[in-house]
Parts: C-alpha cells; sequence; structure tokens
C-alpha cells in the first residue's frame, strides 16, 4: 500500500489540476476514492469529467498535485482498469481480446484459457467467443470491453460514460453488470451526464462544472440536499455551465 | 508481326515447360519473393515504430520516406553497382552480378514502401487503440506488436504493392545482376534483352506471363484480405 | 504470435535467399552484344562448360561499358571488338596479352525506300557523304560500343562531324545511347539508316522493311579480341580458368566452333586467332 493512501480509500487526489496549451480544464481539486463504493463523476458535458478519469487512471500527467493510487500489480492482476465511452475492440475474436489483455499483464500462457472463458462465462459472452470483436453490437462490444477489465482483477475500476452510446436495454444490461462487480467488492470510479443513471448507481458522488470540484459527498445527501446552487440547478435540470 | 504470335509464344513457353524458361520465372520468383521478405522484416517494425513515436524532425521522416517510395530503379542500381563492384566499398563480398545483388537491390526499392504504408497503417489503428494498450500497461515494444497484428491483412497489402514494384521494375536487377543467362537473368531483363534481339513475340509472350502471374499474386492475397475481415473484423 | 510470424518471414528468407546450386565453378565474361545478340555464345558456352567443367557467366554491354567493367574487376575476361580500346586496356595494364579471335564485317542497314539513293553502292564513304548532304535519317548506337567506335571512325575518315551538323534542320542524326538491337528496332520505326555487325542483322527478328544497304567495303572489317583482366591488378581474378577460356577460343577447337555457327546457313563470324595483326 503506498504512502500517504489512506486505509479506507482506494485512490486520494489532492491539489490536482490539469492544462492544455496554457488553458486551465482542470482547477486544482481534492477528493478521495472510498473503498469498496461506487464513485460517480457527475456533471453536463465538458464538465472535465473524461480528463478526470484519464488522470486519476495515469494517462495523462497532472500539471499539480498528487494522485495517491495502489500502482503495485500483483502477478496476473491489475491494480487499476479503464473502460472507455467507446470500446476499444482490437481486430481480433472475443477470445482473444481477453487472452490479448491477459498476457500483457503477465499471466501465464498457460492460464490464459482457463481465465478468459471464465471473463467470458462471467459475463454471459461465451457464446459470442470465436466471433470478431468488432462485429458484435454496441452493447456487446462494452460488455466485452467490462469482462476484459474484469479479467484482469482489479481492485479499481474507472468507467467513463460506459453507457452513453448504448440503448436503454443495453444500458440496463451495463448497469446491472456494474451492480455485480460492486457485489463483488470492486471500487467503480465512474463518469456520467445522465443524472437518472448517477441516482441509481452512486454511494458517492463528485459534481464537476467547468473543470472545477464544484461539489463531494455522499449520494443520498447530495441528492437530497445539493449544497450549491450549481448543483441544484442541474438536479432540477436547468443548464449547467 | 503477326497479331497472335505473342499469345502463341506465351502459350508455347508455358506448355513446353523450357527449362530456360522456367528457370528465369523460378529466379524471378525467388529474387522478388525474398527481396519483399527483407524489406518487410525491416519495414514493418520500423514503420510501426515511426507511427507510434513523437520526437523532432519525424514529419521531415516521413517526408523522406514517402518521397523514396519513387525512388528510380535505375538510381538503385547504380548505386548498388557503385557499392558492390570489386571497386566499390562492399566489393570483397563478390556480389556483383550475382542474384544476391539484385536481392539487396529491390529491398531497398521495397523498403520505402512498406515503411511507408505501415506507417500509414498503424498510425490509424494507434490512434484507436492507444489509450487502451496504455491502460492495460503495454510499453512500445509489446504495443508495436499488437499493432502489427491487428493490422496485418492491410499490412499484406502494403508488401503486396511492394512486391507489384519489384516484379515490375527492371532498371535496378539490369545493372546489378548483368542479365546473365541461367544466373541473373529474370522476367523483366529477358524481356528487355528479347525486345533487343527483335523478337517481339517472345518478349510480349514473358510480358503476359509476368502480368499473369502478378494477377494471380494479387487475387490471392486478395482472398486471403477477404478470409482475414471474416475473421478479424 | 507475431514472434511466430517474424520467425516464419525470417525462415522464408533464408529458405528463398539460399542459394539454388551449391558452389559452382565460374567466370565472369563481360562481352559485347553482338556475341550475345547474335547467339554466338549459345552455340559456343555449352561445348567449352562440356569440356572443361566451367560455367561462363556473360555479362553482355558495349565494348566500351565492358572494358570499364572489367577496370573495374567485375569481370575475369572481356571479349569485345574495338582494337585500338582493348590495346589502350592492356596498355592501361588492366589486361594480360590480347588474342585476335574473329571478325565478321559491318553492314550498312537502311530502309526498303532508300531515300539517300545509295543501294548498291560498293565505296562507305561515298554512302555516308550521300546520307548526310541529303539530311537522310540516321541512327547511331551513341554507347561508345565497338560499332560505335567504328561508325565514328567511319564518319571521321570522311570528314564529317556528325555530332556537329546536329540540332540543324533537319535534325537527321540520331543518337540512341542503346544496344544494337535497339538500334534497329529504331532504325526500323524511324525508317533510318544504321550501321550494325552483321551477326547481330542476321539474327535480328524485327527487320520490318529493312535491308543491307551497303556491303563488303574492307573498311566495314570488324575484328573481335579477347583478353584475361591482370590478376595483379585485381587479385581476386580466376587466373587459370579465365585463360582456359581464352587459350580454348584460340585453340583449333574453338575456332572450328566459331566457324560452324551459322544461321540460315549463313556464317556469322570468321575465326582468325591464327592471322598476324588482327
Amino acid at each position: 500500500m503506498p504512502d500517504n493512501l489512506p486505509p479506507d480509500a482506494a485512490l486520494a487526489v489532492t491539489d490536482l489540476s490539469f492544462a492544455i496549451d496554457g488553458i486551465r480544464l482542470i482547477h486544482p481539486m481534492g477528493f478521495k476514492v472510498r473503498r469498496g463504493r461506487r464513485l460517480v463523476v457527475l456533471g453536463p458535458n465538458g464538465a472535465g469529467k473524461s480528463l478526470l478519469l484519464r488522470l486519476c487512471h495515469g494517462l495523462l500527467r497532472p500539471d499539480t498535485g498528487q494522485i495517491h493510487r495502489n500502482d503495485h500489480h500483483p502477478a496476473g492482476r491489475r491494480a487499476h482498469a479503464m473502460v472507455f465511452q467507446t470500446p476499444v475492440m482490437l481486430r481480433r475474436s472475443v477470445f482473444d481480446n481477453v487472452t490479448h489483455a491477459l498476457a500483457a499483464i503477465g499471466v501465464p500462457v498457460a492460464q490464459l484459457k482457463s481465465r478468459a472463458v471464465e471473463a467470458l462465462n462471467r459475463f454471459g459472452l461465451i457464446g459470442l467467443a470465436d466471433r470478431p470483436a468488432r462485429w458484435l453490437s454496441g452493447g456487446e462490444q462494452q460488455r466485452l470491453a467490462i469482462a476484459r477489465a474484469w479479467a484482469l482483477r482489479p481492485e479499481l475500476l474507472f468507467l467513463d460514460e460506459p453507457s452513453a452510446a448504448l440503448d436503454p436495454s443495453a444500458t440496463r444490461s451495463i448497469e446491472a453488470m456494474l451492480g455485480d462487480l460492486h457485489a463483488e467488492g470492486v471500487t467503480l470510479m465512474m463518469s456520467t451526464h445522465d443524472l437518472s443513471q448517477a441516482r441509481r448507481l452512486a454511494d458517492d458522488v463528485l459534481f464537476l462544472a467547468s473543470g472545477s470540484l464544484v461539489e463531494a459527498g455522499e449520494a443520498q445527501r447530495f441528492f437530497n440536499d445539493p449544497q450549491t446552487a450549481q448543483a441544484r440547478a442541474f438536479i432540477a435540470g436547468d443548464l449547467v455551465w | 508481326m503477326d497479331d497472335a504470335s505473342p499469345f502463341m509464344a506465351a502459350l508455347t513457353l508455358i506448355l513446353r515447360l523450357d527449362p530456360a524458361f522456367l528457370s528465369i520465372v523460378g529466379l524471378s520468383l525467388r529474387v522478388t519473393l525474398t527481396a519483399v521478405c527483407l524489406a518487410a522484416l525491416i519495414g514493418l517494425p520500423l514503420g510501426a515504430l515511426l507511427a507510434v513515436s513523437r520526437f523532432r524532425g519525424r514529419s521531415v521522416v516521413i517526408v523522406a520516406i514517402n518521397a523514396l517510395m519513387g525512388l528510380p530503379p535505375v538510381v538503385v542500381g547504380l548505386t548498388f553497382f557503385l557499392l558492390l563492384s570489386r571497386s566499390g566499398p562492399l566489393g570483397s563480398f563478390g556480389l556483383l552480378f550475382t542474384p544476391s545483388a539484385m536481392i539487396i537491390a529491390q529491398a531497398s526499392l521495397v523498403l520505402p514502401i512498406v515503411i511507408a504504408l505501415t506507417r500509414q497503417t498503424v498510425e490509424d489503428l494507434w490512434a484507436n487503440y492507444r489509450e487502451y494498450l496504455l491502460s492495460i500497461g503495454m510499453g512500445p515494444k509489446q504495443a508495436i506488436m499488437t499493432l502489427l497484428w491487428d493490422a496485418r491483412f492491410s499490412l499484406a497489402t502494403a508488401l503486396l504493392a511492394g512486391f507489384g514494384r519489384a516484379t515490375a521494375e527492371v532498371g535496378a536487377v539490369l545493372i546489378v545482376g548483368g542479365n546473365i543467362a541461367g544466373v541473373t537473368r529474370m522476367m523483366t531483363t529477358a524481356i528487355a534483352l528479347e525486345t533487343s534481339k527483335g523478337d517481339l513475340a517472345l518478349a510480349l509472350g514473358l510480358g503476359i506471363i509476368l502480368v499473369g502471374i502478378t494477377l494471380l499474386v494479387n487475387a490471392l492475397a486478395f482472398g486471403m484480405s477477404r478470409i482475414g475481415v471474416r475473421h478479424a473484423g | 504470435m507475431l514472434n511466430w510470424f517474424g520467425a516464419l518471414l525470417a525462415s522464408i528468407c533464408l529458405l528463398l535467399g539460399h542459394p539454388a546450386q551449391a558452389q559452382e565453378r565460374f567466370i565472369t565474361v563481360a562481352s559485347t552484344t553482338s556475341t550475345q545478340d547474335s547467339g554466338l555464345f549459345d552455340h559456343l558456352l555449352p561445348l567449352f562448360t562440356q569440356k572443361t567443367g566451367i560455367q561462363v557467366r556473360v555479362v553482355a554491354q558495349g565494348t566500351g561499358q565492358a572494358l570499364d567493367t572489367a577496370r573495374r574487376g567485375d569481370a575475369d575476361v572481356v571479349f569485345v571488338h574495338a582494337k585500338s580500346q582493348e590495346e589502350k586496356f592492356v596498355e592501361e595494364g588492366y589486361g594480360l596479352k590480347r588474342f585476335a579471335v574473329m571478325y565478321n564485317d559491318f553492314v550498312l542497314i537502311g530502309p526498303a525506300s532508300d531515300p539517300a539513293k545509295i543501294n548498291g553502292v560498293k565505296d562507305i564513304a561515298t554512302a555516308l557523304q550521300t546520307i548526310a548532304s541529303k539530311g537522310s535519317a540516321f541512327v547511331s548506337r551513341g554507347d561508345r560500343s565497338g560499332t560505335h567506335a567504328a561508325e565514328l571512325a567511319l564518319w571521321k575518315a570522311v570528314g564529317i562531324d556528325p555530332a556537329k551538323t546536329q540540332g540543324g534542320s533537319p535534325n537527321w542524326y540520331r543518337e540512341i545511347g542503346q544496344g544494337m538491337g535497339a538500334a534497329l528496332n529504331t532504325a526500323m520505326a524511324m525508317e533510318a539508316y544504321v550501321l550494325s555487325d552483321r551477326a547481330t542483322w542476321l539474327s535480328f527478328k524485327n527487320k520490318g522493311t529493312l535491308q543491307i544497304s551497303v556491303e563488303g567495303d574492307a573498311r566495314l572489317f570488324n575484328q573481335y579480341g579477347v583478353m584475361l583482366v591482370n590478376p595483379a591488378k585485381h587479385p581476386h581474378v580466376k587466373a587459370k580458368d579465365g585463360q582456359a577460356f581464352v587459350d580454348w577460343l584460340v585453340s583449333t577447337e574453338g575456332q572450328a566452333a566459331i566457324g560452324q555457327y551459322k544461321i540460315d546457313g549463313k556464317q556469322l563470324f570468321f575465326a582468325n586467332a591464327a592471322q598476324q595483326g588482327a
């Protein structure tokens, strides 16, 4: 466990900011993601939700501040993984998409098959194992992306608007999967602009607007008693900028 | 000249399985395939590396390689002639007027094509894969291998373009090979020779066979890529 | 998976790149297009190889280029037809002794329409003067070959510098910088006159309306010589096998073989190794 990471947190951020070409896109902010909880990053489009997730996952380097996160990847596991809004499907079969990720994190060849089968079984994809991944429907692709991430056995999973491009039934199925992951004890940090989805899934909420952290706290309290005018307007369905 | 005679000449060559003719076709295929293979071994990883890396002067390198795709074969031939000649820096290997010299020259002609087309193909795929591959902790080497493998059916087209350039060219192999009967005489150099001997029917006959082989190879590759789409999506 | 693919590629490379035959005993001969295009080598070389077991690899170029190839050390033997250039080659120390091998003759080829009206003229000088004065199209090899050298010597002898008259109108003198066959093809297409060695002319298959305009003048004599590249200049020269080829060409057996080569019953080359001063 790295220093400065409180025992109850899967991720802790202090004084984090980020800019591109001198334009501040994330203003200094701090928060923590509590272990075993579902943290929903909420906010209108362009609030900086995706950037924040990428910074937390390590795909982008922050300009200031620190991200405390468990970067110790035990053999055959990855401490944190990410699912993208548009699933990145390798030009391979469903099965090979999973074994590729497993091989990348150093899972021994002898275990690749059994762990891939386990992941595909777990998420009801085993029947599609030999199908080229790019031929799957959008919902199936996102399901595969989650199964592929799950196969890496992360303790923290980032999800960037995982159902934004999906129809309602596919969205429900993704939400059900996330519920299962939560039940298994995986910590989730997920962004969405969909208020009702946030209501259904969130244990905790980070409310972002224009790159700033406006409000943070438990979901119950955030939805029932927002502290800021911006949050109140967003919850009321008014446009926020 | 009778209009039907080139086709008759081509047909006769094929049907009689003339050993001299077979050796010319065999040598052409051997030299060209080896050259394309060599260019692939070097060019695929280099092109992919160029696609995923960002460094100062990268665009200069890309422009240079794109320009090299149009390198005149005669210039390549002359360069390697001077290098490989007994009086040249690599003369002690005694490679001039051997199939090896032709392979080297052709590989040099094909290499820029392979690098440039690989760079293009892999760069498009990299734009799509980049975040995911970083997310699962892949380093550059692993990422390049993933990209090359996933782009393999598009890359086959790049190799095919290289193969096309190599089979069609006469300037380089004529200069470094010397068009020696039974040793370095290929389809294209034989065509040039037969033309100079005024045996236009035979020259055209060989040309028809060359076009036929090119068609066949392209058809095979097309079939392969169709199968590829079915399997890889 | 990719490692496996790379290994496959590499093994294909090795397999294809592997020489078809094991080490062969061979020599490289730089020679002229006329000896190759006329089919003489197809007739001679199997006889030599059968007797000695030495393969002969012929690189056919113009005489000047063939001598350059030998100068660079890229051939073991030169077999060409431009006596003064050959003697210079030996003087410079690039070649050992020059041996006369055979001769044929040059013929002036022209279109059947005979625009310069020189058919039947016996004197080559008169014929060339007529072509120049009438400005009839004339194709020159322009490639420093033996035939090109012979053609330039003939122009010089009649006191005409075709390069100087070029550019004037009409532009009758056309240098193409290519081999004999290409020059004949060009002359055929342009209805032009062209100087050719008789052997290439006889074996040329795309004659069309071309025919012999002038032949038989003593100045059209075309001598071939052969020499080993000096191993002192280029140590890798296969002196023993190369000299064996030279010796065979001038031997009774080689000379007889040259005389036996015929196309349509016509003898193409006349062996004269024994002739003084050839």
